[in-house]
């Protein structure tokens, strides 16, 4: 597969979990485990540009397709709009949550370029964040979709 | 947490499907997006000797309009429904339905098949298909047959599908775009329906179905029997939780359970 834009090839046990390839088999641990049960979304990653929960699939599901992380989220030293946004508008406390909302936030502004503020509350279902700082991660995610139709138009 | 080990083989086609479960025994399962069977592996619920991966079965992947019903094919997500144009003219009621399956990260890989052939009666969709009278079509060694959505949930995560016997296609009846709500009662947001009730026009007729009222999804028969005999959707409502088998979890008792149902009933019928 590719993850980040570069190949990645390892024997694996069939039972490898996308997340533990990631983190173990390719060094990139900016994507968390948490609750390891597809509740949390503290493990989400792009898979062909889309968000998945990396805890509930195998990374024998994933050979071939096209993996991004919070590590290959950003351009360069220039970070990715939603990086940006979350940075300037407090949208994380302990960042425990942070990659996780961040790539489901892409996905989302990829679906929805622009969202309304449900559309955000809704669209962020699948992600908790155990500081209770949703109201701030919510207005980066707001912010971030103002930016982005901005700078595409 | 992590599964017990297994053997991992990805099938390219139906045929090649059908040939690799019927190889590796009663043992082997259907991988599709894993959405319900990864998560009970890992529990260490589910525990099979071999995955066949149908997740790659692309044709297996399309809503179609096959004249008098649409023909949905197993291997279609959660997302492709919710944002079909042609489900949202012809079916809308199952749009609807598909888009509120747990979150965005799950209706990015869960399809209607799997979750069909999972038969959870606390998922949103067996129920909407039980509702819709859809029809099943499966592929095992020996052909293929259709069975019927009533035919079909037998128990508690139990169906009509043989062990070798692979889901291929969905069919529903075009209700078109109206007529119908779905009041799905949960504590969190992304959770199962602690409750679910959906009411929606069949050929001319209100059809009702129940989410978690029991082992299988269920219709409130005693509710449209009513309705059929001119009975308000208030009066009618009473009549939900006729015939169900609520069970106790951490979320409700039993009694909460028929409450719920008998609520949710009401609000459905009066929306759809």
């Amino acid at each position: 597969m590719q993850v980040n834009g570069s190949a990645q090839d390892h024997d694996v046990e069939a039972r490898t979990l996308l997340v533990y390839y990631l983190r173990e088999a390719c060094g990139l641990t900016g994507t968390k485990i948490g609750c390891d049960t597809s509740s949390c979304g503290a493990c989400t990653v792009l898979v062909d540009g889309e968000s998945v929960k990396s805890c509930t699939m195998l990374a024998a599901q994933a050979d071939g397709a096209q993996i991004t992380t919070i590590e290959g989220l950003a351009n360069g030293d220039e970070w990715h709009p939603v990086q940006q946004a979350f940075h300037e508008n407090h949208g994380l406390q302990c960042g425990y949550c942070t990659a996780g909302m961040v790539l489901a936030s892409v996905s989302l502004l990829d679906e929805i370029p622009n969202p309304t503020e449900q559309d955000v509350r809704l669209g962020l279902e699948g992600n908790l964040c155990r500081c209770t700082g949703y109201h701030n991660i919510v207005k980066s995610v707001l912010a971030a979709a103002e930016k982005m139709q901005g700078a595409g138009s | 947490m992590i599964p017990a080990a297994f053997d991992y083989v990805r099938a390219g086609s139906v045929d090649e499907a059908v040939a690799l479960i019927s190889e590796h025994g009663e043992d082997a399962k259907f991988l599709a997006g894993g959405m319900s069977l990864l998560p009970l592996m890992k529990l260490r619920l589910a525990t099979p000797t071999v995955l066949v991966d149908v997740g790659r079965v692309r044709d297996l992947s399309y809503v179609g309009d096959a004249g008098d019903h649409l023909a949905i094919g197993a291997l279609t997500r959660h997302r492709d429904l919710e944002t079909s144009d042609l489900l949202a003219r012809e079916c809308d009621v199952l749009r609807a339905v598909a888009a509120q399956v747990g979150d965005n990260q799950v209706r990015h890989r869960g399809t209607i098949g799997g979750s069909v052939a999972h038969g959870d009666p606390a998922s949103d969709l067996p129920a909407a298909l039980l509702a819709l009278d859809a029809s099943f079509t499966v592929r095992g060694p020996n052909g293929e047959r259709e069975i019927a959505a009533h035919d079909f949930f037998r128990g508690f995560l139990e169906t009509a599908l043989e062990p070798d016997e692979l889901l291929t296609e969905i069919r529903v009846h075009k209700t078109g775009s109206n007529g119908y709500a779905y009041e799905k009662f949960n504590r969190r947001a992304q959770d199962w329906a602690i409750v679910g009730a959906l009411a929606a026009k069949v050929n001319g007729e209100t059809h009702v179905a129940l989410v978690n009222m029991g082992p299988t999804p269920l219709r409130a028969q005693a509710v449209e029997i009513a309705l059929r005999q001119g009975a308000t959707a208030e009066v009618a409502a009473r009549e939900a939780d006729v015939g169900t088998e609520p069970t106790a979890d951490l979320n409700a008792s039993p009694e909460y359970r028929r409450h719920l149902a008998q609520v949710l009933v009401r609000r459905a019928l009066e929306a759809s």
